[in-house]
Order: structure tokens, then sequence, then C-alpha cells
């Protein structure tokens, strides 16, 4: 039988698997001083899928039988995983270049976790689910030990795998007994197929499964207690394979969970908010109070985004019957994932620019900087007061969006709210201590930071972009509301 | 856009627009910049001049200069700013005293110098502050709100003296903790009220008119009230949440002092007025006696405090946490008397103790001191005018007759000797709240008298009496005049202000049946 395939549905993944096969095939042809010429070709074929997709919008397609979906939801996600893609190969041209890389390898192996990623808001079928996390996750693996004669990559690759391939056989194993039970790997047909009660035996694996499989998306977004890995694996990596875990490889971990929890198992939204509760309180907490003690920037970085995605956890908690509040926590989670993305994307553009300076990369490097690199200090200041969520930053509306579903949704919400409130609050002391270093602490010599063109270019245009939603949030705030997946 | 609706967000604004300015400016350009500083607050302030002269006082208690747009309809927040006689006294303080102390930074940036970062930050807060007094929506008063706190860090952080790191974080920190539980509850007061066809608001005035008509219950009430209650006690500061206060006030550099003391604290206080008490009338009542009983606390803690003062800036700060203490027990009555000596004593407090602040940054300068053992005494010999001033200031700031700082304490006491009507089962303990208040006045006026005492009068010290210490510069004289003669007319003519806010506060009364 065959089934005719949309090929407009699936062309900005064509489009990158060209481009991806194509940097392949150019990296074994060129010269090894030229070899940085695999990433203009791996942007401008990013380029293309973005336009691509941007070509999808407003559509509503189906193929694969139904395991591959675009609609609202699914182009938000590409548009927003693509932007994230062109700025992460903007931050590695120098990075990778004056390094001893392998970059065509490099660029390839991104560009296949990016694939993926691409993938994952448009499955709506167990096994496209897994696919995609394994595809993003995969590369992942590979290029967070790039850094050959390092230890500590090697050390933030194998911790990395090994906790990611155990965390996915988990979530395997549950995806195969949610097959057994309900007879279909559909998730719209998962959804419907557990609407009603099963025996009560059933009733408890299924429950059980839903834990297996939320366990193997906490480890992809470094939710407590599956965090472990992260700091390591940030610490150790190149920085801008750092600033792609944080960024694209978390969010593509939430627009998993996502489709599961709202399309996939919303009748059973009483067993796992609770759960989600406590892994949003858990993960807030001990990310923040870690952080407090970290003198690494990229250690705090990587304890700074766990606690982000304990706040991107929340909206999970306040899931209940009224559709209206689940319309509501949907777009607040998928607002605050963008706009934490930003944030993020900016800290570890400056973060890469100290690179040519200072090897640790401690907090202590940054000392001085406002008084040589006024505009890179200023920008760091932006990023960070924005991750604390202070106004007129593009953070705060990320975290207003999710206070004001919380309290809209009261009992629980308001419990989970005021957690989130003193968390932000002593997250802002670890938040202070760059810019505490940059412009409180004398510098060590008065040159300027030199930083690469292109670093200098995303720190401008992500700083902007904090401001610019900081005052007019209606620019990102939007959008989301149009894509939920909620059920009415 | 007509002048009408666009003159306070002109004059809000310009500061922001003026600091982008300066940011354009080359570094070593330092007297452009400082006039550029004196230029916009001059240009905002003649602005908030002209509101006030174009301010109709016989219009009854509406808002006006009103302008309500969308600003983000995600959220139904929208941009609802406007002026009426409670905030324009509040707002024009604010124009004012930034004016001057972008005058006072023609002669003096404390060290590390850094003039373009210093007056771009300090133009950042203007705008914060002033935005807060007419912000009408409870989004955009908590965005003007919040845009206080990094200016100040910064200005605390980088510009202040020895300790000023450990001040800036826990300012910062502890304001911030306040502000966001706040923020739930405003969020809280959104979700409750209820426009008819389920739509809701943000709108300060909508919530005002919803709770006029029982809105909101009474349990909600006491939640809500203690959630925004904390975020303004933590401003104010109230006791027991001022011990940000000192070591802020203290290290800050001058202007910062100003201003924290002249208008930030103003903006707690104004919170309560116009947002806790107008849209929460039923969790104010039950507050009161706390909020009065802690107002009297503050009074006599404070003045005890000062007595034991030995760092001259540490002892202003404390006066400013007891006057803020006649301030609340204004509020706490929730009287028209007691709310109209409130924001006569916020005017007040903000001129005065302003200046009060001038007059120790400029012994700082002379004397590079702040301890009273160290300065000796003999100030009045040495520099009879600073001293001079000095003295005057510092009467008026004890409650003298005749001068601004009376009519605030004589007539919050008063008040309390009569609360409103729905307290009055608490007559005696407001009684005693008065008489608490009364011996606090007797020993604020020993505090500074002993001060004035130590610091003004006796003779020169050795070390001192051979340094050429300047007396009070032309740059000093033209940044102070303004708030001396502000000081005598107010206590003259307290008309001035109570003309302008009689009105609306007995509207806002009629919600507590007054």
């Amino acid at each position: 039988m065959n089934q005719a395939i949309d090929y407009h549905a699936i062309l900005p993944e064509m489009i990158l698997s060209g481009t991806i096969l194509l940097v392949l095939v150019a990296d074994a042809f060129l010269k090894q001083r030229r070899k940085w010429f695999t990433m203009p070709l791996a942007f401008l074929g990013t380029l293309a899928a973005l336009v691509a997709v941007l070509t999808l919008i407003g559509e509503d397609r189906t193929t694969f039988g139904g395991m591959f979906v675009v609609d609202d939801f699914a182009v938000l996600f590409k548009t927003f995983f693509l932007v994230v893609a062109l700025f992460v190969l903007l931050v590695s041209l120098r990075y990778f270049r004056d390094g001893r890389f392998y970059q065509g390898e490099y660029y390839f192996l991104l560009l296949t976790s990016f694939l993926g990623c691409l993938l994952m808001p448009s499955s709506r079928d167990l096994l496209m689910l897994f696919i995609s996390l394994e595809l993003v996750s995969a590369p992942g693996f590979l290029i967070a030990a790039f850094r050959k004669d390092d230890p500590r990559s090697n050390e933030a690759g194998i911790k990395f795998f090994l906790i990611g391939v155990l965390s996915t056989a988990v979530m395997l194993y549950g995806m195969s007994l949610i097959y057994g039970l309900t007879g279909t790997l559909n998730l719209t047909e998962i959804g419907s197929a557990l609407s009603s009660p099963l025996p009560q035996g059933q009733e408890t694996l299924m429950l059980a499964a839903i834990l297996f499989i939320v366990a193997g998306f906490a480890f992809k977004v470094s939710a407590v207690p599956f965090q472990f890995w992260a700091p390591d694996t940030y610490e150790g990596a190149p920085v801008p394979v750092a600033a792609f875990l944080a960024t694209a490889s978390k969010a593509a971990g939430f627009a998993g969970l996502l489709q599961l929890m709202f399309v996939a198992f919303p009748n059973q939204h009483e067993f796992w908010t609770p759960i989600f509760a406590v892994l949003s309180i858990a993960t807030m907490t001990i990310g923040n109070f870690v952080a407090l003690q970290q003198r690494q920037v990229v250690r705090l970085l990587a304890y700074s985004s766990i606690a982000q995605a304990g706040y991107m956890l929340l909206p999970f908690a306040l899931v209940s019957a009224d559709a209206a509040v689940n319309q509501e926590a949907f777009a607040a989670a998928v607002t605050y994932i963008i706009i934490y993305a930003v944030m993020t994307l900016g800290a570890f553009a400056v973060v890469i620019a100290m690179t040519r300076e200072s090897h640790g990369l401690l907090i202590s490097d940054f000392a001085g900087l406002s008084r040589r690199s006024g505009v890179i200090a200023l920008a760091m200041t932006v990023f960070m007061v924005s991750l604390a969520g202070i106004p007129p930053t593009g953070g705060f509306w990320a975290k207003f969006f999710v206070f004001k579903v919380a309290i809209e949704r009261g009992g629980i919400g308001t419990a989970l709210a005021v957690v989130m409130v003193v968390n932000s609050v002593v997250s802002l002391y670890y938040y202070l201590a760059v810019p505490r270093q940059m412009l409180f602490a004398e510098p060590e010599h008065d040159r300027p930071l030199l930083s690469p063109a292109s670093v200098t270019f995303v720190t401008v245009v992500a700083t902007a972009a904090v401001v610019a939603i900081g005052v007019w949030p209606e620019l990102i705030a939007h959008f989301p509301p149009l894509s939920t997946l909620v059920a009415p | 856009m007509t002048w009408e609706n666009s003159a306070i967000t002109i004059a809000t604004l310009l500061p922001v627009v003026g600091a982008l300015v300066i940011a354009l400016v080359p570094r070593d350009k330092d007297t452009m910049v400082r006039a550029l500083g004196i230029v916009f607050t001059g240009v905002a302030l003649v602005i908030a001049i002209a509101i006030a002269v174009d301010f109709d006082y016989s219009a009854g208690p509406g808002l006006q200069f009103e302008l309500n747009t969308e600003w983000i309809p995600a959220i139904s927040a929208r941009y609802h700013v406007g002026i009426d006689g409670i905030s324009l006294p509040l707002y024009l303080l604010t124009f004012v005293l930034s004016f001057l102390c972008a005058i006072y930074t023609w002669h003096f940036v404390p060290s590390p110098g850094k003039t373009k970062a210093f007056l771009g930050l300090m133009l950042l807060l203007e705008t914060g502050m002033a935005g807060t007094f007419i912000a009408f929506d409870l989004i955009l008063f908590f965005v003007f709100w919040e845009l206080v706190l990094v200016p100040m860090y910064f200005l605390i952080g980088i510009w202040g003296s020895a300790n000023r790191e450990y001040a800036a974080i826990k300012f910062f920190l502890y304001t911030l903790f306040g502000s966001i539980f706040m923020l739930l509850g405003f969020l809280g007061m959104f979700f409750r009220s209820d426009l008819g066809g389920g739509a809701r608001t943000f709108d300060i005035i909508a919530l005002q008119d919803y709770a006029a008509g029982g809105g909101f219950s009474d349990g909600f009430q006491l939640v809500a009230f203690a959630a925004v209650g904390l975020g303004f006690a933590v401003k104010v500061p109230m006791w027991p949440f001022h011990t940000w206060l000192p070591d802020a006030h203290t290290e800050a550099p001058t202007i910062g002092s100003v201003l924290l003391a002249g208008v930030m604290l103003k903006m707690g206080t104004y919170g309560f007025v116009r947002i806790a008490l107008p849209i929460l009338p039923y969790g104010a009542e039950k507050y009161a006696p706390w909020i009065g009983a802690l107002a009297a606390i503050a009074i006599v803690y404070a003045a005890l405090a000062c007595l034991a003062q030995r760092d001259l800036k540490r002892l202003i700060a404390f006066s400013s946490v007891g006057h803020m203490g006649f301030v609340m027990l204004g509020i706490a009555t929730l009287t028209t008397i007691g709310i109209n000596a409130a924001i006569f004593g916020m005017v007040a407090h903000g001129i005065i103790t302003g200046m009060l602040f001038f007059c120790v940054g400029s012994l700082y300068d002379r004397y590079h001191t702040r301890e009273i053992s160290e300065i000796g005494g003999g100030v009045m010999q040495k520099l009879p005018y600073l001293g001079g001033v000095f003295a005057f200031v510092s009467i008026a700031s004890l409650g003298l007759p005749g001068l601004a700082g009376f009519w605030g304490e004589v007539l919050a006491l008063l008040s309390a000797f009569n609360p409103a009507g729905i307290l009055s089962d608490h007559t005696t303990l407001f009684r005693v709240f008065m008489v608490a208040g009364g011996i606090g006045t007797i020993l604020t006026a020993g505090y500074f008298l002993w001060m004035l005492q130590r610091v003004n009068m006796g003779t020169v010290p050795e070390k001192w009496q051979a340094q050429p210490l300047p007396d009070v510069l032309p740059v000093e004289w033209v940044s102070w005049t303004p708030l001396l003669v502000a000081t005598v007319a107010l206590g003259i003519f307290p008309r001035l202000i109570f003309g302008v806010t009689q009105e609306p506060v007995d509207a806002l009364m009629h919600l507590f049946g007054g």
C-alpha cells in the first residue's frame, strides 16, 4: 500500500538533511585551512530550512499516517529552533576555528541534533518522539566530548551518554508498556484510549509507564533528580555546545513533554500534576541553592538553567479539568521557553567572548570588564538581570506569565507561586555575581576585550531582544496562546 | 495625542531618553555630560511645573491629564496614567529633587568618577520614581516600582562608601522580596475582579470601584492586604522591615541618599494610600491597629536608635524610619485628617531629609569623615553658613511649628486621637499610639539637638583649625535654596499641600464610611 507523503510538510527537514550531507561531504574535500567554510554552508542551509518553515505558517498538515503533524505549535517551535541554530552557528565559528577541533564533523553533528529538534514538535507518535529524542541526544554526546585532549570534556561526554541512555531506556520501557495497554502509538489515539478507566491492574501499570516516560524527558530538561549530568557536561564541553545544550536541547525536551502530557495523557492529570509539582519545586530549589556556591561561570549558568527548568515545569503542575487555565499554562510554558532561550544564548555568547582570554572561565576573570568593554559588560548585566526576572527585561515577563496562571489556578498554584517567588529572590544573589565582578572589581589590565564579530553580533541582538520584550512583551506573548495543544 | 494626554508621559519618560543620549556622548566629555544631566532634569521639571500650573484645582477628585491605551493585550494590562491631588505633590517632588541632584552633580561626582554611568543611572531612577506616582494600572505600577531597584543597586554599589557592596545587595534582595509578594497580591486582585461578563482588570480605578461595590470577599482581602502590604511595608520602611535602610542610606553617595530618602520611601506609603487602602478596605480596617502599632514602635525605636548613633549619616537614616512612622500612623487611622497628614508628611520629609542628606554630604566633602566624634564640633564657627543651614534643617526635621515638619507630625498625632468610625473599638489603642508618638517627638527633638550640640556648637578641634575648609559653595546654594524656601513655605502655608490633597482624600475615605 502506497501512502502519499506530504513533501511540503517535511520540506524543512529535507532541506536540513540535505545540508547535513553537504556539510559532511564538503568537509572531506576542503583543505585543513579552509575547513571553516563548512559553517557558512551550514548557515545557508539552516536559513533555507527557516524559509521553508515560514512557508508552513498557518498550515495544518499530517503525514506519515498521523505520526508527523505540522500545526501552529510545530511551526512555532521549528522557527524557534532554527533561529537558535543560526545563533549557535554564529558563535561556534571562531571558537571551533581557533581551537584545534574537527570543524566539518562538528557542524554535521550539530545540525543532526537540530534535525532532531525540528522533528520533535511534529512528533505525535511515541516512536517518532523516541526517534527525535535520540536524534537530539546522540550527536550531543559526541560534541560534548569534542575537546579531545581535555579530560573534562571526555568526562562530560561519558556522563552525558551514560545517564542519557539510561534515561532513554527507562523511557522506552514506559512507551512499550503504553503500547501494550492501548494498542496504539499515536498520541491522540492514546489520549482517547485512556480517557476511560482501565481495569485496576492495568491502571497502575499505565501510571507507572507514564512515570517512566516522564523520567526520560526529565533527564533531557535536567530536572532534579535527573540533573547530575548537567553541570559537569556544560563545564567540560566546548562552550558553544554548552549553549546548544542549555537552549535547544532543553527546549526540545520540553516540546516533547508538552505534546505528551497535553495530548496523550491529559486525562491522567490528577496523577501526574503532583509529580510535576514536586519536580518543579525540587528543581528550582536545588538549582538555585547550589548555584549560590559556584565560582565558575559555565557551571553557574548550568545550575541557573537547571533552576529555570524548574520554573518551566511549574505550568505542568497547574493542569486541571479547566480547559481555559490549561491553555494559559501551556502558553506560559512556551513563552518562558522562548524568552529563556534568548537570555541564556546571550549569556553564553558573552562567555564565549571571554574564552579568548580565560581558559578556566572563573567568575573572577570577569573582574573590571565594564572598564574594558562597556558594551559586553552592559549586555551581560542585562542578561543576568533578565534571568533573575527584574523588569523591564524579558525575563520578568516570562516569570510573570507563570505567576499569572499559577494564581489563576489557585490552590496548589498559589503555593507554587510563593515557592517560585522565594526562589527568584534567592537567585538574584548569584545572578548578580558576574555583574558585581564586572562593575565593582578592578581589572587586571586595561586592554579591551577582543571579541569575534559574530559573537558580538549575537550578544547585541540578544540584548536588544531581551530589552524589547521587556518593554513590549506583546512581541512574544502574542504567539504561544495561538498554538496550544490543549483540547477544548 | 494632545498636551493633555501626553504631558505626564513626556515628563516621566524624558529622563530615560536623557540617559540614552548621555550613553552616546564620548567618555571624556565630562562637562557636557553633567550639563546634559541638568538640561534633561530641568526640562522635565519645567514640564512638571507646567502640569502643576495647568492642573484644575477646582475640578474635584477625578484624574487629570489622563491617558488610557492598549499596552499588553495578552494579559489585559493597559497603559493608564493620570494625575490627581494625591499624586501631584509627590510627582512634583520627584522632579524637583532630581533636578537639584543634577545641579549638585555639576560640582561633585563621587569616586570612582564615571560621570556618564552615574548620571545615566540617576535619570533612569528618576523615570522609575516618577512613573510610580502616575501609574493607574497595577502592572504598569509594578514595572515602574521595580525599575528603581537596578539603578539604585548600582549607584550604591559603585559610588558608595566602604561597606557599599553589602548595603547594595541587602537593599536589592530585601526590597525585591517584598515586591514580588506584592505582585502576587496584584495578580490575586486581578483574578478576583469581575467587571461583568467575565472581564477582569488590572486598572486601579476600576478595581477601586469594584471594591467599593463590595466585590472582594473578606477572607481574600485579608490575604491580599498582607501580600501587597508586605511589599509596601518593606519600601516605607516599616518596623521591623527597616533593617535595609540604615545600611543603604549610609553607604549610598549623597544624591543616592537624597533620592532614596526623598522620594523612594514615599513610593511605599503612596502605595498604601493609592492601592492597599481603597481596593482592600476590609483588609485595611482589620490590619489598621497592627499598622498603627508598628508605626508607633517605629517612631520610638528609631528615636532611641538615633540617640545611639555615632555616624552622622546613619543618624539621619534612622530619623527617616521615625518620620515614616508618623506617616504610617496617619494612614493607619483611616481618617481624612490622618491621610492628609500622611501625604503632607511625605512631601515635607522628602524636602527636609533630602536637604539633611545634602548637608551631611557637604560636611563629608569637607571633613572626609561622617563620625560625629571626628568632626568634634564647632562647625558653626568654622563654616557659619553650612552650620546655619544644617541647624535650620535639623530643627525643621524635629517638627518645629512654622516649618514644614510640624504639620505632618502634629496632624498624624491628632488623627490618632480619633481614629475612623470603623476603628472605634480600638480608640484607646490608638490613643496609646498617639502618646507613644508624642514621646517619640520629644526623643526626636532630643537626638537632633544633641547632634547639633556635638557637631555645630563648641570650639573647633585642633586638627581642623588650620584646615582651609570652604563654606557653602555657590552651586550648593543653588541646589539648596529651593528646598529651604519650600521648608518655610510649607510651614507657613500648609494649604499649598492640603488644598490639593483634601478632595481626593475625602473621596477615598468615603470607602470607609468617612
